[in-house]
């Protein structure tokens, strides 16, 4: 691992050590760049993961002080806590579940397939799915996604079951264990799925891809990888001509400096990659920078979402194996007659009887509560995913008096649902009970959704610089050697888990910064 | 085994004490009907006393009346309360007022009321309510001995996960074709 000096210039700063940018520092590595990767959260390892939820809560997720407001129920039951992501080295790669699906190809076009919907700002990506192929392709190769490359899938656990059984009754017909970035065989120099269970906690095998022991790990054997964890961006700073020179930010101690940059990469996750451009107003950029658009920190999605758990007189177990253990595709595509757009995935889902109590119906009690929980182990679980509306009131604000702890305003996360998105979830709890009836079930729970794990688009994609905040190849419109590297710039959310596409649009927008220094345009 | 509750302050933070959900469900009356007091089986509390323990212990059973555990389970929850009551003198007041605020409501002792009478009284004191919700959710259902109460079998790693321990163990439905779920590689 290399040390670069905070002077030099010729460095390639990346904010963000997770899915966008812990790939982007590796890819950039590789072809010769020096990079600098500031990373907020502190290095764990496989050794120092553990398998107890709530103390893996407190060593990964993100507890930085947030606000919310809307009119979502995460605003009112978890009104500090709008997002269950990470502060770790590898970000939200050691806690993701580890699904890996490509978007579909009209998913690209949202605006064109699905027309005007009102109260959405729906735009057409300015890219194609056939544009992004091969680097998909080389996405599922470097995460080894099962069902991809001739890597088998997954053998499925008790929950997957349960939900193959109830599904294929129903009619459902493509229902297997998923493509998943966990190894189903010893692969790439990383073990094979014991079935632990705890994918949320941080895989203690190593067999759920992360770039904490994947990427980074290689970006360091390149010696052009300085990686700073504990160290977290403050704002970006620019010179008079308009472009960025260097991050300003606080080390493990609390003191602050500058490193200078060549350029500059934004992978922060959503709320915090947003909140740092507006964090970096000046008396040049007043609405922040990259924002002459006004729409950094808007059109914030965070997928459809909710749960079905459903109660059997024989027990299921669903917390033995892999926390997503299958999927049921057959909703995903876009077809209206449903009374919405776009679609949805059904991916099983388990959570222990610690996170269970915790976000089965957060602040309810009594008997009702209660009876569920005592059928712990007969509970069978699936989660609903699908897309959501882009929004502009949706978005990701400064709070105007509350700071965090080097005196920055901290963000504020606004939601509501579009009625789009209610009807969706309002299907996908029919049909995810429905799958559960078709299996037997004594009873069906419909679980709120939880803190957001999908956090996108408050900087997002667009062909022209009035509709969004950066290019095709996640080049700010305003800043040429400013770059969002993360879900934060989706420009629409598709149905499916978005890591796939993250990692996808970071080694090729790592194919594009080289080719942008060697022209000199950066 | 000691339970392992998140840091009272950061959850409370994290879910702001939300009082209002609780609106949004019908809390059940346990039929259960409980002991009288039997002691906190050697729980030693720094910050409230043993009666003050007591209420807060049948508090939370009120709150999350499961019927088949045993009074004892709900100790971690006291325990934890009488951790954070020695830490915050907000906390110790909050719990020692709704206590004495309990015991008023009637004008008899609130353990020695009916379930309905310890239910209703209880959410008349929405603070406390909340305050000991809060702490049950994540104190109660984070202890071992109640998980083994539960069946859930928790932590897997340290015995090589449950690949060999009942992943795919479920035979009460057909098993899914090999091309939907592959065999054990």
């Amino acid at each position: 691992m290399a040390t670069f000096d905070r002077n030099d210039d010729s460095v390639v700063v990346v904010i963000g050590s997770g899915a966008g940018g812990g790939t982007l520092a590796n890819e950039l590595c590789q072809k010769g760049v020096k990079v600098v990767l500031l990373e907020a959260g502190a290095r764990q390892s496989t050794g120092t993961f553990v398998n107890d939820e709530w103390k893996a809560f407190v060593q990964t997720a993100w507890l930085d002080k947030r606000t919310t407001s809307g009119t979502w129920r995460v605003a009112k039951d978890f009104p500090g806590l709008p997002a269950w992501i990470c502060k770790t080295v590898g970000g939200s790669t050691v806690h993701w579940a580890g699904a890996s699906l490509r978007f579909q190809e009209h998913e690209f076009r949202a605006r064109t397939e699905y027309g005007n919907i009102p109260g959405a700002g729906l735009l057409d990506w300015p890219l194609t799915l056939k544009e992004l192929e091969p680097y998909y392709a080389k996405a599922e190769d470097n995460m080894g996604v099962t069902r991809t490359h001739g890597i088998p899938g997954l053998p499925g656990n008790n929950n997957f079951k349960v939900m193959y059984h109830g599904a294929k009754r129903l009619g459902y017909k493509d229902v297997h264990t998923g493509r998943m970035a966990i190894n189903s065989r010893p692969r790439d120099g990383r073990p094979a799925c014991q079935q632990i269970g705890f994918c949320f906690q941080g895989c203690k095998l190593g067999a759920k891809w992360s770039t904490l022991y994947v990427e980074i790990p290689r970006a360091e054997a390149t010696g052009n990888l300085d990686l700073r964890p504990e160290c977290q961006a403050l704002t970006i700073q620019h010179d008079a001509g308009g472009k960025v020179t260097g991050v300003l930010y606080a080390d493990k101690a609390g003191a602050q400096h500058v490193q200078r940059a060549r350029a500059v990469c934004v992978a922060c996750n959503s709320i915090e990659s947003s909140r740092l451009l507006l964090n970096s107003a000046s008396s040049r950029f007043p609405g922040g920078l990259a924002n002459s658009s006004g729409l950094v920190g808007k059109y914030y999605m965070r997928h459809m979402t909710g749960s079905v758990y459903a109660i059997f007189d024989k027990p299921v177990n669903m917390y033995r194996g892999t926390t997503m253990a299958g999927i049921v595709t057959d909703e995903s595509a876009n077809s209206p007659a449903r009374g919405f757009v776009g679609g949805y995935e059904m991916e099983t889902l388990s959570l222990g009887l610690p996170f269970m109590a915790a976000f089965l119906n957060p602040g309810a009690y009594g008997e009702p509560f209660t009876e569920a929980l005592d059928d712990y182990t007969h509970m069978a679980g699936m989660w609903l995913v699908g897309e959501d509306m882009p929004q502009e009131r949706n978005r990701v604000t400064l709070h105007a008096t509350e700071k965090d702890q080097y005196g920055l305003p901290v963000p504020d996360v606004h939601f509501d649902d579009h009625p789009n998105d209610a009807a969706m979830r309002s299907h996908a709890y029919r049909q995810g009970s429905a799958v559960y009836q078709a299996a037997g079930a004594l009873k069906a729970y419909e679980v709120p959704p939880y803190p957001s794990t999908h956090n996108l688009g408050t900087n997002r994609m667009s062909a022209r610089p009035a509709d969004g905040v950066c290019n095709k190849w996640g080049q700010t419109h305003d800043i040429p050697n400013l770059f969002i590297s993360d879900g934060s710039q989706f420009t629409t959310g598709g149905a499916e888990n978005p890591t796939l596409t993250i990692v996808t649009l970071a080694i090729r927008q790592a194919e594009h910064i080289p080719e942008e220094m060697s022209k000199r345009n950066i | 085994m000691t339970p392992h509750p998140v840091d009272r302050r950061t959850f409370l933070r994290l879910t702001g004490g939300a009082a209002a959900a609780a609106a949004m469900i019908s809390a059940g009356v346990s039929l259960v009907s409980l002991p009288a007091e039997a002691g906190l089986w050697g729980l030693e509390l720094k910050a409230l006393t043993e009666h003050e323990g007591m209420t807060l212990l049948k508090a939370a059973r009120t709150i999350f009346p499961h019927r088949t555990l045993a009074d004892v389970y709900y100790a971690g929850v006291v325990k934890a309360l009488d951790e954070d009551a020695q830490k915050s003198p907000d906390t110790a007041r909050l719990l020692k007022d709704g206590v004495a605020a309990l015991d008023k409501a009637v004008g008899v002792k609130w353990i020695d009321l009916s379930a309905g009478y310890r239910l209703a009284t209880l959410q008349a004191q929405p603070k406390l309510l909340d305050a000991v919700k809060d702490k049950t959710v994540t104190a109660l259902y984070n202890d071992p001995l109640v998980w083994r109460h539960f069946a859930y079998e928790g932590p897997s790693f340290e015995y090589g996960g449950y690949l060999h321990r009942g992943f795919n163990d479920l035979n009460w439905l057909p098993e899914p074709p090999e091309e939907a779920s592959p065999k054990v590689g």
